[in-house]
């Protein structure tokens, strides 16, 4: 992996964070059965900021939980190593909220794919919404998300990485060059 | 979607006969990943589709309700499609071989089989002829690892780790599958444990120079932080190894009047079925101690981590 260049410091994160969380506070039209769902594993403490900022915003609580959906992957009869699973933690009742996921990047959208079906067994929810830090595009599935940090073009031999404090002590967007093998 | 990979020593075998067929870290991870497992029994639909496409065939050659119950709503939870085999109405009255029967069902393409048999050992006489993967659901009076795992899982959540915790087992330790495949498991994970059972029903090698023994139930639940109470095996019991059921209960049952040398949040439990009145009184099976029917609960969340682990791409 050769890492090409950083695209974004800890200060424009928590810009397009807070930017987002307003967006979602507007489009909902307040904090009414709202719910941020962050997905496993950097989408949890994006999730957190986004959840903090908009109960800090409007003064009121918000439901909040964290999704695994490791067991809904389509590849994992591919995979030659089975991921760890981890727990999907929802404390409260799905059928009416409305759920924003949370996650890092949106890629082919198979993450997005497998956390709707989780979320479906759960129950019923009104509506669910979308909210990534980074869009690169290369879409495998008809998912688009409702708030995006920034849209970055990429090639399909890259990778972004997104480093979190929660999971790599530090915060910022890499983009990096897959080297061939 | 990246992740680490889900065992944490990748040599994992491809079937499970014994408890020795996975190393302490293996056992940690599908402990750990149990407990994801579990959330999903308590959802309203508890169902994933992580297993969708694979097939798995239960074996069962010896009659077994809770066992063959709980791997079977394993399976249906993970969305794998199951085929059922019983020994009394199967072409094994007509003589078949047990060779030939597993043959015609690896013809049938099945991932995993399921087997229990009265027999120890025949497990690994039906993994040289499959190429799917074995898990033992008992075998004889060898082994019952799932058993195994869902006892310590049951214990590594309630305390957080099994390392060091005093585990008094009673009951028939002669006839018992469970016990041998607790003990191997207990001892890969550090817990200190103690045996109380007439010399009779003691078999010479379970003697480990790690294993306590006394006839003395007071010693043996003094300071225990869990007390497990094995069933007294009747159907076995024919050559008269203990004198007399009354006898036995008055000086090796577990009572209630016994859990005050205990821990004072010892935690009871029991594989089922139980003997009320023999090895266990029904006032300690019924008591706030008693964890036996949570043992279920975790014997599915277990089953379906094992299955996660042990089915092959």
């Amino acid at each position: 992996m050769k890492i090409k260049s950083k695209i974004m410091e800890k200060v424009d994160i928590f810009r397009s964070l807070k930017r987002i969380s307003h967006e979602i506070i507007e489009k909902n039209k307040g904090t009414e059965n709202l719910a941020i769902l962050g997905i496993r594993r950097r989408g949890v403490p994006l999730g957190e900021i986004i959840h903090k900022e908009i109960e800090a915003e409007e003064k009121k609580k918000v439901a909040s939980g964290i999704l695994d959906i490791t067991l809904y992957r389509d590849d994992l009869s591919t995979l030659a190593d089975k991921p760890k699973v981890n727990s999907t933690e929802i404390d409260w009742n799905v059928n009416d909220m409305n759920i924003v996921l949370v996650d890092d990047v949106l890629y082919t959208g198979r993450t997005i794919r497998a956390a709707l079906d989780e979320i479906m067994d759960y129950g019923r929810p009104r509506s669910i919404q979308v909210a990534v830090l980074i869009d690169r595009g290369h879409r495998e599935l008809p998912i688009m998300a409702d708030y995006v940090g920034k849209i970055i073009p990429t090639k399909s031999n890259e990778v972004i990485e997104v480093k979190t404090d929660e999971t790599d002590g530090e915060w910022a967007v890499w983009i990096a060059e897959k080297t061939k093998k | 979607m990246g992740g680490m990979d889900c065992r944490e020593n990748k040599e994992m075998r491809k079937h499970l006969i014994t408890l020795d067929d996975l190393s302490k870290e293996q056992i940690i991870s599908i402990l750990e990943q149990g407990k994801a497992f579990k959330e999903i029994l308590s959802r309203p639909i508890k169902k994933i589709p992580t297993l969708r496409g694979k097939t798995i065939g239960l074996l069962f050659f010896e009659p077994s309700t809770r066992t063959k119950l709980s791997f079977e709503l394993a399976a249906k939870r993970m969305s794998a499609d199951i085929v059922n085999f019983s020994a009394s109405t199967s072409s094994l009255k007509k003589n078949e071989s047990i060779k030939d029967t597993v043959m015609t069902l690896d013809a049938m393409k099945i991932d995993i089989y399921v087997v229990r048999h009265p027999s120890p050992g025949v497990p690994y006489i039906i993994a040289d002829h499959i190429k799917g993967s074995v898990i033992n659901a008992g075998d004889g009076a060898h082994s019952h690892p799932t058993q195994a795992i869902l006892d310590l899982y049951t214990m590594w959540e309630r305390f957080g780790s099994i390392k060091g915790l005093n585990v008094t087992i009673v009951g028939d330790v002669k006839y018992s599958r469970v016990v041998r495949s607790d003990i191997s498991g207990l001892l890969k994970m550090g817990a200190n444990i103690t045996l109380c059972t007439p010399k009779t029903l003691l078999p010479r090698y379970v003697i480990d120079a790690r294993v306590r023994h006394t006839f003395d139930m007071k010693k043996a639940v003094k300071d225990a932080d869990v007390i497990m109470g094995l069933r007294m095996q009747k159907e076995r019991q024919d050559s008269g190894i203990i004198p007399d059921e009354v006898e036995y209960n008055h000086f090796f049952g577990l009572k209630s009047h016994l859990l005050e040398h205990a821990s004072k949040d010892v935690m009871i439990m029991h594989p089922g079925p139980i003997n009320r009145g023999i090895e266990i009184d029904g006032e300690v099976a019924d008591s706030k101690y008693s964890v036996i029917n949570e043992q279920v609960t975790n014997g599915l969340a277990t089953r379906m981590s094992i299955f996660y682990h042990f089915v092959e791409n």
